[in-house]
C-alpha cells in the first residue's frame, strides 16, 4: 500500500479510496461532519464526481453529498491498492 | 416536518407519569424512527410542537400484557451536540424529563454512523434499549449482523427488527419489561476519551465543579465544553465566577482539536463495538442503492427524472384529482345543497342564504379541495420515506447556486407544492441564518395545492383543452419568478453569502403503507379542521359583508371595497369581483373560487364555470391566475414566517414583495395578452 501527498476531496475520482488526514473548515460544519463519520483517519471513497457540482462519497458505509466548496476544503491522502 | 395547523400541546407531557412508564424514541434521522413510533402507536398519538419551538412534538401511548406505555418520539439528530432546535430539544428531554427507558434505533445498514449518536446516549444516565432497525435493508445491501455479540459488547440490550413488516415486536416488548423491572444484568461499556484529553478534561471538570446548574452531569458539561458545544458554552459563561471562566476558555482555546479528538474517540469505540459483530458487504458487490443512484443523481436524467415525478403529481391532479374533485362538488355539496333548499323552502330568505350561499359554499370549496390534497401528501409522502428527497436536492443544487442556496433549499421548496406552511417550516434543515431567510422570503413563490387547485378549477373553464399547458405555464413562470427574485434577493440583501451544502443520502427503502397511511390520515385531518374553522369563517364573513347592510349585493359593504381598490384592479385587467376574490385568498387561497360562487350566487360547480366564461375575457382571467399564483402568502403561511423569522420586519417585507411581484406580474400579463390579441 502506498501513500501519495494530501490532495483535496474533489480531486478524488470516483471509487478511488483516500484517508482523511483533516478539514479547514467552520466549527459548526465539523461537528456535522463529525456526527455523519468524517473524522481524521476514517477512510472515504469517492461514489460521484463528475468534475462539477455537488459530489457524493462513501464514509463509514455512508452516502453523504458535499458542496463542492465543502469538498476542497477536505485534505485526503489517496489510498492505492 | 410539521403539517399545516396542528394543534398546539400543553407545556407539560400529556402522559400522566403515575399510571403509565414513559419511554423515549432517539435516533439519526433515516432509521426508521417514524415508522417504529406509528407501528407501536398507531392512532394513539398527539401531533403538536415543542414548546417555544417550531420542531414537532409526536407523543402517544400504546399496550401490551395489561401494561400502558407513554412514548415520546424526540427529534431525529446526528448528535447531541447544539447546531440545532432538535439536538437541543432531544438532551432536555432526556436530561429534564427522565424518560423510563431511552430507545435508540439505529440503521443496521449504516450501523457504524448511526450507532455515533448511541455512543453519545450512553452517557447520560438513563436506561438504554437499541433497536438495531431495518435488519432487511441490511441485508439487501450485503451486510450481516449478530444482534447478540453486539449487545455482550455494548452492554446494552440490542433488539433487531425489521419496523416496516412489524418484525421484532416482541422481543421489544420484552426487553422493555426487563428493563423496567431492572432484569437486565448487563453493564454498559462507555466510550474513553484520548488519554492528552482526559488530563484536560478533568482540569475542566475541576474548575467547573459545583457550579453546574441542575439537571446537567458535571462530566457530561466537561465534554460538551471541550466539543465546542456552543449553547453549553454560553450557559456556563454566565453561571461560572470570572476566574474560573477565564481558566476554563483557556484551556478550551488551547484544545479546539478537541472535538475532532473525541468524535474519533466514538467512532474506536464503535469500531471496537462492531468489529466482531457485523460481516461487510465482499468488495466489488454493487448495492441497489449505488445501482439506483447511478440515474437519480446524475446531473442529466437526475433532472429529467425529477421532472418527470413532478409531471407525474400534476398528471395524477388533473386525472384523478379533478374528476374526484368534480364528482364530490357535484353529489356531495350539490346534494346538501338541494336538500338545503327543500328543507328551508318556508325560511325567510336570509336563513336559507346564509346555509347555501354562506356555508355550504365555504364548506363545498373545502371539501372538494380534498382528493387534491391527499394525492399530494401521498406522493410527497412516498417519495420520503423512498428516500428519494435527498437525490432531488442533491440535483437541484447547481441550480439552488444561482440563487446563492444549496440543494438543501431545495426540499422545503419542493414541500410547498403541498402546502406552504410546512415549507417554511421546513426550512429548519438550512443549516445557515441568511440562506434559511433567502429561502422562507421566497418559498411562497411555490404553487402550493391551494393555489393549484385554483387554477385546476379555473383553467379548464376559461381555456378548456389548453387547460394542462395554461397551468404548466403558470407554474413555470412561478419558477422563472422563484429563481429571479431569489438571485436579486441574494445580491441586494444576503450579499452573496453561501453556506455549507453536507447531506446524509438514505439508503433506499420500500415505502411503508401504514407510514404514508398514518401521514395522509394526520394532514387531511389537519387541512380539514382548519376548513372547518379558518375558511368556514372567512366564507361567512365574506357572506356577510356581500348582504349587509340591507341584503343587496350590489350595495353590500363587500362591493364597495371591492370598487374602492378597483383601480388598482383594473392595471392588471380585473374588474371588482375579481380583486374581491383575490383579497379573499389571503384567509386561504381556496376562498378565491368560493368567493366568485358567493359574488355570482351559484355554488362553485354548479354553473359557475359557465358564468365566469361568459363575463371575462381571456386576457383577464390569465392575469387573475397569474396574480393568484403569486400574490401575498395566505394568512397560516404569514403568521408561520413571523413565527420561523421571529420579526415583523422580514415579515412585512415579505407581503411587500408579493405584493410588488403579483400586481406588475399580473400587469404585465394583462397587457401582453391584450398586445397579442387575447
Amino acid at each position: 500500500m502506498n501513500h501519495t501527498d494530501a490532495i483535496s476531496l474533489t480531486e478524488l475520482l470516483v471509487d478511488n479510496q483516500a484517508t482523511i488526514i483533516a478539514f479547514h473548515i467552520g466549527t459548526v460544519e465539523t461537528t456535522r461532519l463529525a456526527s455523519l463519520g468524517f473524522t481524521p483517519g476514517a477512510e472515504v471513497s469517492m461514489s460521484q464526481n463528475y468534475g462539477r457540482g455537488p459530489l457524493i462519497v462513501t464514509v463509514r458505509g455512508t452516502r453523504v453529498a458535499l458542496g463542492r466548496v465543502e469538498a476542497t476544503k477536505i485534505f485526503v491522502e489517496r489510498r492505492l491498492a | 416536518m410539521s403539517d399545516c395547523h396542528s394543534t398546539s400541546v400543553p407545556l407539560e407531557s400529556v402522559i400522566i407519569r403515575e399510571r403509565m412508564p414513559l419511554l423515549a424514541l432517539a435516533g439519526q434521522p433515516n432509521v426508521g424512527k417514524s415508522t417504529l413510533f406509528n407501528l407501536l402507536t398507531g392512532l394513539n398519538q398527539h401531533v403538536g410542537n415543542w414548546p417555544g419551538k417550531t420542531v414537532e412534538r409526536r407523543e402517544g401511548s400504546f399496550g401490551f400484557d395489561g401494561q400502558e406505555y407513554g412514548i415520546v418520539d424526540l427529534p431525529g439528530t446526528y448528535s447531541l451536540t447544539a447546531n440545532s432546535p432538535e439536538e437541543i430539544i432531544t438532551r432536555e428531554f432526556i436530561l429534564r424529563e427522565h424518560p423510563d427507558v431511552v430507545i435508540a434505533i439505529v440503521n443496521a445498514a449504516t450501523l457504524e454512523r448511526s450507532l455515533y449518536l448511541v455512543a453519545e446516549l450512553i452517557s447520560l444516565s438513563t436506561p438504554l434499549a437499541i433497536i438495531l432497525n431495518m435488519m432487511d435493508v441490511a441485508k439487501q445491501e450485503g451486510i450481516s449482523i449478530e444482534p447478540a455479540v453486539l449487545e455482550a459488547a455494548i452492554g446494552v440490550p440490542v433488539i433487531p427488527m425489521t419496523a416496516t413488516r412489524a418484525v421484532g415486536m416482541q422481543d421489544f416488548y420484552r426487553v422493555i419489561q426487563e428493563i423496567l423491572e431492572n432484569n437486565h444484568a448487563l453493564t454498559p461499556r462507555l466510550p474513553e476519551i484520548r488519554a492528552d484529553h482526559r488530563v484536560t478534561l478533568d482540569e475542566i471538570l475541576h474548575l467547573i465543579q459545583g457550579y453546574v446548574p441542575p439537571p446537567y452531569p458535571e462530566d457530561w458539561i466537561a465534554l460538551k465544553l471541550l466539543e465546542g458545544d456552543a449553547e453549553i458554552t454560553r450557559m456556563m459563561q454566565s453561571v461560572l465566577p470570572i476566574e474560573n471562566w477565564e481558566s476554563t476558555y483557556n484551556l478550551l482555546r488551547q484544545h479546539d482539536d478537541a472535538l475532532l479528538a473525541i468524535a474519533s474517540g466514538r467512532y474506536e469505540w464503535i469500531g471496537r463495538m462492531v468489529r466482531a459483530a457485523v460481516v461487510q458487504p465482499k468488495i466489488g458487490q454493487i448495492s441497489v442503492t449505488k445501482q439506483l443512484d447511478r440515474w437519480a443523481v446524475h446531473p442529466f436524467w437526475g433532472l429529467v427524472i425529477l421532472a418527470g415525478i413532478l409531471g407525474l403529481v400534476f398528471w395524477l391532479t388533473f386525472t384523478i384529482g379533478s374528476p374526484m374533485q368534480g364528482w364530490l362538488g357535484a353529489q356531495v355539496v350539490g346534494g346538501l345543497t338541494s336538500i338545503a333548499n327543500q328543507l328551508l323552502a318556508s325560511a325567510p330568505f336570509w336563513i336559507r342564504s346564509l346555509v347555501v350561499n354562506g356555508l355550504l359554499g365555504g364548506v363545498g370549496a373545502v371539501i372538494t379541495f380534498l382528493p387534491i390534497m391527499v394525492i399530494f401528501f401521498a406522493v410527497f409522502g412516498i417519495l420520503e420515506d423512498l428516500g428519494y428527497m435527498a437525490r432531488a436536492a442533491f440535483v437541484m443544487d447547481n441550480c439552488m447556486h444561482l440563487m446563492g442556496l444549496h440543494g438543501k433549499s431545495f426540499l422545503p421548496l419542493f414541500l410547498g407544492f403541498g402546502c406552504n406552511v410546512p415549507s417554511i417550516m421546513g426550512t429548519r434543515v438550512i443549516d445557515s441564518k441568511p440562506a434559511r431567510f433567502l429561502t422562507i422570503l421566497i418559498a411562497p413563490l411555490v404553487p402550493c395545492t391551494a393555489r393549484m387547485a385554483v387554477v385546476a378549477f379555473l383553467a379548464p373553464a376559461f381555456f378548456g383543452s389548453k387547460a394542462l399547458f395554461v397551468s404548466w405555464g403558470l407554474v413555470l413562470l412561478s419558477m422563472i419568478t422563484l429563481v429571479l427574485s431569489g438571485t436579486l434577493l441574494n445580491k441586494i440583501i444576503f450579499k452573496g453569502q453561501r453556506s455549507a451544502f453536507i447531506m446524509e443520502m438514505p439508503l433506499y427503502h420500500l415505502p411503508n403503507g401504514r407510514t404514508i397511511g398514518l401521514l395522509i390520515w394526520q394532514r387531511s385531518l389537519s387541512f380539514l379542521k382548519k376548513a372547518g374553522t379558518n375558511i368556514l369563517a372567512m366564507a361567512l364573513v365574506i357572506w356577510a359583508l356581500s348582504v349587509l347592510p340591507n341584503g343587496d349585493l350590489n350595495q353590500s359593504y363587500l362591493v364597495q371595497f371591492g370598487k374602492w381598490v378597483e383601480p388598482i384592479g383594473r392595471w392588471m385587467g380585473m374588474d371588482w369581483r375579481l380583486t374581491v376574490a383575490l383579497i379573499t385568498s389571503f384567509p386561504a387561497k381556496e376562498n378565491a373560487v368560493a368567493t366568485l360562487g358567493v359574488l355570482f350566487g351559484s355554488s362553485p360547480t354548479a354553473g359557475l364555470a359557465q358564468t365566469l366564461t361568459s363575463t371575462f375575457s381571456t386576457a383577464s382571467a390569465l392575469s387573475f391566475l397569474v396574480v393568484t399564483m403569486l400574490f401575498i402568502p395566505c394568512m397560516a403561511t404569514v403568521a408561520v414566517i413571523r413565527q420561523e423569522t421571529n420579526s415583523w420586519g422580514w415579515t412585512l417585507l415579505n407581503i411587500a414583495l408579493f405584493l410588488v411581484i403579483s400586481i406588475a406580474a399580473g400587469a404585465g400579463v394583462y397587457h401582453l395578452a391584450l398586445a397579442v390579441g387575447l
